[in-house]
Parts: C-alpha cells; structure tokens; sequence
C-alpha cells in the first residue's frame, strides 16, 4: 500500500509540475497586468513601481526561480487583485465549491444507482425506456442553456427561486439541480449497461433459483460487482466538478474556484491561478486515492 | 454519416442492409435522417440564407416566435437587430458543426496514431506516449482553453486545436487498449510468422479490428466536443461576432433573457437535439459494428432481448 501511494505521489508530483511550469510561462504571455490595474494616464514611474512591486520587471526565468523558491516555504505568492495571500483567496473559494460538488454528487450518485438498476432489471420495460430516455437527454443538454432556461423558468417567471449569488439556502438549489443533470444522465447509463451485464451473469442467475427475491439481488449481489465501472465514471465527473464548474458557477454569480480561475486569467492574476491549480490538483489527487481504496473495498481481489 | 460514392452491386446490397438495420432502431434512424438535415443545413446553408440571416430589420426586432404574419423566416422570431433566428441557426450550423468535425478528426488521427505505436512497439515509445496520456488528462480543459485562447487569437482554428489536443487522450487510451488485446491474437502471430512488416500488420491487420471502437467513441466525442466548443463561444473566448455559431447565439440571447427568451432557447435547443442525435446513433453504432450483437438489429427489431 506505501509503495503504490508513493508512486501514485510522485506520478501526480511530475505531472503538476508539467502543469505549473506551462500554466506560469503561458499566462505571463497574455500581458502586462500593469496596463489592467493602473489607469490611462499613470506615469511611467508609477508603472515602474508596480511592475518592481510585483516583480514583473525581471526575467522571466528569474521570476519562475523565484516563484518556485517562495512554494517549498508554502508561500504562494500575493494576489493582485485583492492584495491578500492567494492562497487565502482560493481556499475561500474552493470551500464554496467544495460544498456544491459534494452535496451534488452525492444526490446524482444514489439517484443514478437506484434508477440505473431498477432500469436494468426489466430492459426495455417501461421504466428502462423513460429512464434511458431521459438519461440521454440529460447527458446531451449543455449546462449553460438549462442554466438560462432554468432562470427563465423558475426565477423570472415563477419567481420562485433567486436569480443568482448565495446568501439563503435557496440559492443553492437551481445551481446543484443544473450541475446534477448531465452526470445523472452519464452515470445511469454506466450504471444501466453494467448491472445488465452483472444481472445476466451465472451467480445472479443461481441467487434467482434459489428464490432471493428481486430486491435483494438487484442491490446486494449484483450491484456490488456493477459498481466498479460506475465509481470510475463518478470519479471523473467529481474531478471535473472540483475543477470548479466553471460555466455555471459565471451564470450563478457562485464564488466558487472555477469563477476565481476565469476572472484571474482574465485579470492576468497570475499568483491566484497557480495557486488555485496546485489546490484543485492536490484535491483530485486525494480523490482519486479514496477511489482507489474503494476498488479495494468492492472488489477483494484488488490489492495495491 | 458515412458517404458511400461508387456504388457497385455488392456495395448495394450492404448499403440496404445497414440501412436495414438503421430501421430497426426507430429513434437511431430518426436520429440519423436529423444529423443529414442538419449537415445539409450545414453544407448549403450559408450560401443560401447568409443574406436573409444578416439582414437588420427593425420592425423584426425581438419579435415572437409562431407568428407568420411577418413572414414564414420569422417563425422561430428575430433576434436583437431584428434577423430571423431560423435563417441563424441554419447559417451557424455551419461553424458549430465544421469546428466539431475538425475538432474530432484531428484528435482521432492524432490519438489513435500514438495509440497504435503505444500499443504496438515494445520500445521507449511504448513507456512514454501513455504517461502524455496522462498528462493530458490531468489539465483542467476548460481552463487551458481560456488561457490559450486568452493567449492566441480565439479564431476556429485555435479553438480546433485547443479542443483537438484535449481530447486525444480519449482515443490513444481506447486504441492502446485494443492494441494491446489484439497483438496477441493468433491471426496477427499468423501474419507474422507469414514475414509482414510492422506497417501491414498494423494497419491491415489490426487497425481494422480497432477502428469499429474508434468510430463509436468519435460520434460520442462528436457530441462532447460541439458541447465544449458552445460553452466557450458561451464564455466569450469561442467563436467572435459576426461569426456564429449555437452557442455563441444563445450567450447572446442572454441579456434579453427576460423579455425575449426565444433568443436563446432556439440555438440551444438544435445542440441539444443534435447532441441527444449522435448519442442515439452512438448507441446504434456500437451494436451495429459488433459482430456479435450485431443479430438484435438483423432481427429486424422485431424482439429486443
């Protein structure tokens, strides 16, 4: 088990480092944030000063080295924008989005699971059709248009919910209800194919003619072997989520990571995209592991 | 979505039995004669409406949707400057399907060429190319979309090249996988032992058994992909006016969201039919091109089990 941490540790080390190192030449290649955050008509002493302030005046080598000494002291560097710890800014954030993806997967998971099996008990009954039917327009529809639809629909119209930003619990339920959808209708369909394959398997066959009525055979003997495939695929939409959503996060005015992300490559912020990558990393990389020791946990025969 | 161009008898009767086939699945057939209209809109479109769909007509501004008595253009109703949205669409289906295709074909022939020699070679290649697999995969796409096109000049080709390179890992990770299986199946020792080269073992002999796998994943990513391309052309760093394309019209429908909502309700709801299309045909495809599912089609659908 050690070992197989330590290579998985290292294997996501090089990795972020391929990443920071292209993500830290290519955002400073987007500009000068001296021209965004100065106005018109600042002197050229005054630029001057930002840029030796920030540090933007040596070369870019010289900046990277500089960067990379200050990390292994766990100093991300200062956010422009805000004049605070960048890392202060995006964990803030990542608390937000953190909450979301949580609270969203763990709906999307069980209602996949349930409805996914039930579907594949009686393939190409009633259930199976409405469910795959809706399974795949949910894996169609882009999030932005049901984001607007739903504001249209549900804030506009009805009024019933907020339009965007958070405050209340309220705010939470349109921006968890359209991030639920399209991983709903990718992991039932996971879900769908893998519990027909693990229903027509010899074993579930033999639980049936022994008289182990349908309920306990769905969700006891076979799903447990379903479930392989399906926490794969959950585990790639939970990375996509912690990487923040960004699209709906902009609609929804939510403070989460993958808005902070957008708005510092946009506002050349370059301390607060690093910092939010290395973050969101570090996460998916803890995620993964707890993916890993739930192979084990499924299936004994897996051993790290 | 195949052309079939020289039409010999042979290939006719294999045309009329993959048409067959499409038949038996009711919602893959209506899936694929939407995905033909679509690409006809997409083909001729332009040269035939980009007049009508650039035109400004005050009169038509925001107007309602179902109301003929400005004309049948405007069924679907204008946009912001009074264009009708009917002619937009069929003129953006041009852009949103070209970039998508360009996006696909690229990161097809990209991927699955380094999947073939990651499987097949025994070499540094074989230890190397997975690991830029991996690499890949671990960026956040959206996010190196933004910079890159923050960076570069956000034209379709850069968008093309953005979407292309994350998606490769998709078909070098299938590709490897299958290489790896089918190496070692006794016609390809057979082919070797017979003394063919690498370069005709790979693509006469495995590339064929490989490429059923490769096409399903591509009409999926064909999805995935239009999707990608609309929620950045959404974001702002897509597509730019006065090019358009699905879904930079329903960005820019948003600000009239609440008095006019048909402005983004129309473009996004031809991705969401075309997307919800190549997944029915996706499904169809893949029990299509599997010889040993393949009877549940042949059947005729008269018993789906």
């Amino acid at each position: 088990m050690r070992k197989f941490l330590t290579r998985r540790a290292v294997a996501s080390a090089v990795s972020l480092l391929v990443l920071i190192v292209m993500v830290f030449f290519l955002s400073r290649l987007t500009g000068d944030p001296t021209q965004l955050y100065l106005p018109v008509d600042a002197s050229l002493e005054a630029r001057e000063n930002f840029r030796n302030l920030h540090g933007l005046n040596d070369p870019l080598i010289v900046q990277f080295g500089r960067y990379v000494g200050d990390l292994l002291t766990l100093d991300f560097g200062d956010s422009i924008r805000k004049s605070r710890p960048a890392l202060d800014v995006v964990i803030e954030a990542f608390k937000w989005t953190l909450t979301l993806a949580l609270i969203t997967m763990v709906l999307v998971s069980f209602a996949a699971i349930v409805f996914g099996a039930l579907a594949a008990f009686n393939v190409g009954g009633v259930f199976d059709r409405i469910a795959t039917f809706f399974s795949l327009i949910g894996a169609s529809a882009p999030d932005f248009w049901i984001a607007i639809v739903a504001i249209v629909l549900f804030s506009v119209n009805l009024g019933w919910l907020p339009t965007s930003g958070t405050g209340t619990l309220w705010h939470w339920i349109l921006p968890i209800a359209v991030l639920f959808i399209r991983p709903f209708g990718l992991i039932l369909q996971v879900v769908r194919g893998s519990m027909i394959t693990a229903l027509s398997s010899p074993y579930v066959k033999t639980a049936r003619a022994k008289g182990v009525r349908p309920r306990p055979v769905i969700f006891v003997h076979a799903l447990r072997n379903g479930m392989l495939p399906v926490i794969t695929v959950i585990g790639d939409q939970a990375a996509g989520m912690l990487n923040g959503a960004v699209v709906v996060e902009s609609i929804f005015g939510f403070p989460g990571v993958g808005k902070l992300m957008i708005d510092s490559i946009l506002q050349r912020d370059f301390a607060v995209v690093l910092a939010a990558i290395m973050v969101t990393a570090f996460a998916i990389f803890l995620m993964n592991i707890l993916i890993d020791i739930a192979y084990a946990v499924l299936d004994p025969r897996i051993r790290y | 979505m195949a052309d079939i161009a020289p039409v010999t008898p042979a290939e006719k009767g294999r045309l009329r039995s993959v048409l067959a086939m499409l038949w038996a699945d009711k919602p893959a057939f209506v899936a694929a004669i939407f995905l033909c209209v679509v690409l006809v809109c997409a083909l001729i479109g332009p040269a035939l409406l980009d007049a009508v769909a650039t035109k400004q007509n005050l009169r038509g501004r925001n107007a309602p949707p179902f109301d003929l008595s400005k004309g049948w253009l405007l069924i679907l109703g204008g946009d912001a400057l009074g264009r009708p949205l009917l002619a937009r669409i069929i003129v953006a289906a041009q852009n949103t399907i070209a970039i998508a295709a360009g996006a696909v074909v690229a990161s097809m022939i990209v991927g699955s060429a380094l999947g073939l020699v990651a499987g097949y070679s025994r070499g540094r290649w074989a230890q190397i190319i997975p690991r830029l697999a991996d690499v890949i995969m671990s960026f956040p796409s959206l996010l190196l979309a933004v910079i890159v096109l923050y960076m570069l000049e956000p034209s379709a080709a850069n968008i093309i090249l953005v979407l292309a390179i994350t998606r490769i890992p998709v078909y070098l990770r299938t590709t490897r996988a299958e290489v790896l299986e089918v190496r070692e199946r006794m016609f390809v020792q057979a082919a070797r032992v017979m003394g063919a080269s690498d370069a005709r073992i790979v693509f006469r002999h495995i590339l064929p058994v490989v490429l059923p796998t490769l096409l399903t994943i591509a009409t999926l990513d064909f999805a995935f992909v239009m999707l990608a391309e609309s929620s950045l052309s959404f974001l702002g760093i897509g597509i730019q006016a006065p090019e358009v394309t699905w879904g930079l019209m329903v960005a820019q429908g948003r600000p009239y969201l609440t008095s006019a909502w048909w402005l983004s309700f129309w473009p996004g709801l031809a991705i969401i039919l075309t997307t919800l299309s190549l997944n029915l045909l996706s499904n169809w495809l893949r029990v299509a091109l599997d010889p040993q599912q393949r009877w549940r089609l042949e059947m005729g659908g008269r018993k789906n089990g």
